[in-house]
């Protein structure tokens, strides 16, 4: 057994050394995360460096085997890194929905193959991954899909549109749902296949958002040619994996309702924007008693994904919990973001200007409103709860 | 860190206070105490079986004749109270007064006390309240030095089972102007106690003392600190009452909305019902953490004690309401009548939450302790 007392004081002296000052402060807008990818975009030396070195130990997927490139963490080691991570406010020194998504699914269902080709670049940071599941006319209604892989002996000829796919336009490769068996009830019939976006056929074409940002894309895939080696899986058992990977996906989503370390406290901000009053209380009673209820919301609901993380380590709990924790989380941060414009103002409407950061907080409040959106609707989580936890309908 | 997994003991003894409260203490027990109007309000053969069980003494450390069991473990016995409604004295003797007296009393005090209450021979009430919204920075109850003790001029109001309870801790204030605690025993002269029977069919009492005498409970100077300490206690033990209540109102309304058909099908199969229903488990999942973490720091010292004792009941407050009002409605017009127990649910919720703080209570509490 390693003692995880010697751990916590590796890692620590390790993050001490190796976590340039720079990276030790909340990320402040889109180009504050580090995405990697082939052509991989750094806002500075410190972004790559401090990339580059928690990839060498495998800690940008610390809980992943050694063998694909992980960190080989156990629970309990992975969570001394987040908490030593969290002492010294260090970013996320690597977003990406290959450890977040395909990566869990891969190490779940994948060949052997498959882990092997993908998982070690998803940890180097070398190649980014999009999500190809929604569809114009499959949205909520996922299993409607339909793209069309048809099957050519070693390979499929894939035609169909994707839409709502994040990044696509900056992604190389795509974890995509396509239809193989159209005859099979909907659900029957989908399969999960991986391709490169540099692929002849595949189109993709940014969507403007509320916020001014087009992190999202239209993608047409027209006669693209996937290989057989690239299903993941079986053949038409897609839906099982693509729901696996949902539940990984809820939980990251969840975990905005949760304050990021080194951010300020809602009330801290609060604070600054109000004031206080001689008596050390914010200096607006309503404004007061607003934050402190989501206050208590919000630590009650960090209790509570603590606490389901460790039943379901100790077998114990409900399975579904991620869709409770992607409902109470994402709606927690939207009220999260309604405070602190309120708390700000008049400042909090200003959309363009060094003096209010190009209008960072009406940006960031605006992509607050996906959040119950994206990873499958705050409805759709509901509906999940009732059928499969409560049992009703 | 809070622990906030049960383990093998913890779940063994939820399990049994669960089936013990079921058997001897359901919902009936207190519609027949209420409807024979007892005059205790409760079954003292129930709570005879309740402190052979080890609940009377669940908090009482050995030495003084007690189960040690810790915070997390008699809340777990709390909670499947919550859920049976049922009617005893676990709460003002076995959580209140055993605190109070565990945490000022004098060894003598202990000694004399303590295996008494174990053993389900003596009750206990702590008598805080002076307003009839909790106000424990109010206190106007005076205590002046006679002879080897004191005498108590004042009333409190709102003290559960202050009508049965054999010894009862006061908060008086004494002549310098410091809050202490103080030891009246039941029938003492001046005493005057009026039962007041509430709408959750429990009873509290109005004490009045006209130079009523009293003893010290351990150091007067120490009282404020201890009080402190047990009005977190309670509150917290409350939280867990309150969760083991609203767990209970909504199985019964899943299981109601899964049973009851109209336009020809089953109305839990209607999505305004569903999304509100599932609104609610999300809200009860908050509660149990709270409240889990609330006692784990209980029982670990922890200086976040106060912090999490105030989540834990602003919190469990709050969804008790919720998932008692959304229990009647989504029972109908059955929800309204008095045979239907959801009721009986929707009447404990309020005082329950009431008690030793609300939710708006504990909600300026915590913003006050988180700092704004
Ligand atoms: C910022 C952002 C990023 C995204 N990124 C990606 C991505 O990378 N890849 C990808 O594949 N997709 C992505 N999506 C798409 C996202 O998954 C879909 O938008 C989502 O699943 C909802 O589908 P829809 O937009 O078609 O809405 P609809 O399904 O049309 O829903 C409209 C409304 O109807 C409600 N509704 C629908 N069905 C029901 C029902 N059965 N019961 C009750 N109410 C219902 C919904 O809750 C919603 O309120 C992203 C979306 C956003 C906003």
């Amino acid at each position: 057994m390693f003692d995880l007392e010697d751990f916590r004081a590796d890692t620590r002296a390790w993050l001490e050394e190796n976590c340039p000052a720079s990276m030790r402060e909340p990320a402040r807008e889109d180009a504050d995360r580090c995405w990697g990818g082939r052509n991989p975009q750094f806002k500075s030396e410190d972004q790559r460096l401090w990339m580059e070195r928690m990839a060498e130990r495998g800690w940008t997927a610390p809980e992943w085997p050694t063998e694909y490139g992980g960190g080989g963490l156990s629970k309990e080691q992975a969570k001394i890194l987040r908490e030593e991570m969290g002492r010294i406010h260090a970013r996320s020194p690597l977003d990406s929905f290959g450890i977040w998504m395909i990566g869990p699914a891969l190490l779940k269902y994948g060949s052997e193959a498959l882990k092997k080709q993908h998982l070690p670049p998803i940890v180097r940071g070398e190649i980014r991954w999009c999500q190809g599941y929604s569809e114009p006319g499959a949205g909520s209604d996922l299993a409607g899909l339909q793209t069309r892989a048809i099957d050519h002996g070693d390979h499929y000829i894939v035609n169909g549109q994707k839409i709502w796919t994040s990044y696509a336009n900056k992604a190389d490769w795509c974890f995509c749902l396509v239809r193989t068996d159209p005859d099979a009830k909907k659900q029957l019939g989908i399969s999960l296949v991986l391709f490169d976006m540099a692929t002849p056929g595949v189109e993709t074409r940014p969507i403007k958002l509320i916020s001014g940002a087009s992190p999202f894309c239209e993608t047409f895939l027209t006669d693209v040619r996937v290989e057989k080696s690239q299903l993941v899986g079986e053949e038409n058992k897609g839906w099982t994996y693509a729901k696996y990977l949902l539940t990984h996906e809820r939980e990251m989503i969840s975990g905005m309702g949760r304050t990021a370390s080194g951010d300020k406290a809602l009330w801290e901000l609060v604070a600054d924007a109000a004031g206080m009053d001689a008596d050390g209380k914010l200096d607006d009673p309503m404004l007061r008693t607003d934050v402190a209820r989501w206050d208590l919301d919000a630590m009650a609901f960090a209790l509570t994904s603590e606490r389901i993380n460790a039943e379901a380590k100790a077998g114990q709990g409900v399975g579904a919990a991620s869709a409770m924790l992607k409902y109470y989380g994402t709606e927690l941060n939207k009220r999260r973001y309604e405070l602190a414009i309120a708390a700000e103002g008049a400042d909090a409407m200003v959309w363009e200007g060094q003096a209010h950061k190009g209008g960072a907080l009406p940006r960031a409040w605006l992509r607050t409103k996906a959040n119950s959106i994206e990873g499958g609707t705050t409805e759709v989580q509901l509906n999940i709860i009732s059928k499969n936890i409560l049992g009703l309908g | 860190m809070v622990n906030l997994v049960l383990d093998d003991d913890a779940r063994m003894l939820k399990d049994s206070a669960e089936r013990f409260m079921a058997d001897k203490l359901p919902v009936k027990e207190l519609r027949r105490v209420r409807d024979a109007e007892d005059a205790d309000g409760f079954s003292r053969d129930a709570w005879a079986e309740m402190a052979a069980m080890g609940f009377a003494g669940a908090l009482i450390p050995e030495e003084f004749g007690g189960a040690g069991m810790g915070h997390v473990a008699m809340g777990l016995v709390m909670e499947a109270a919550g859920r049976n409604l049922s009617p005893s004295p676990l709460f003002a003797t076995a959580v209140l007064g055993v605190s109070a007296v565990t945490l000022a009393g004098s060894e003598a005090q202990k000694a004399d006390i303590l295996p008494r209450v174990a053993e389900g021979k003596l009750l206990l009430a702590l008598a805080v309240d002076e307003f009839r919204r909790h106000r424990p920075s109010q206190v106007d109850t005076e205590a002046t030095p006679a002879g080897d003790g004191y005498t108590l001029r004042g009333a409190k109001l709102n003290v559960a089972d202050g009508h049965v309870a054999d010894r009862i801790v006061v908060s008086a204030k004494t002549p310098d102007g410091a809050v202490g605690l103080f030891l009246v025993e039941s029938g003492a002269a001046g005493l005057e106690v009026e039962r007041t029977v509430m709408v959750d069919s429990r009873n509290a009492a109005i004490l009045r003392f006209e130079g009523t005498p009293a003893v010290a409970l351990g150091d007067v100077g120490a009282g404020a600190g201890a009080l402190a300490q047990v009005l977190d206690i309670g509150a917290a033990h409350l939280s867990a009452e309150l969760l083991g209540l609203s767990l209970e109102a909504f199985e019964r309304t899943v299981a109601y909305i899964n049973e009851r058909k109209q336009f020809g099908v089953i109305i839990g199969t209607f999505q305004s019902l569903q999304h509100r229903a599932a609104h609610l488990f999300a809200e009860i999942e908050l509660v149990k953490s709270a409240v889990l973490a609330a006692l784990s720091a209980l029982d670990e010292g922890s200086e976040r004690t106060p912090l999490l004792v105030s989540l834990a009941k602003a919190k469990a407050a709050q969804v008790a309401d919720l998932a008692t009002n959304e229990g009647i409605q989504m029972h109908g017009g059955v929800g309204m009548t008095d045979e239907y127990d959801i009721g009986l649910y929707m009447k404990r919720a309020r005082p329950a939450a009431q008690m030793l703080g609300d939710e708006r209570f504990h909600t300026d509490r915590f913003a006050t302790l988180r700092g704004y």
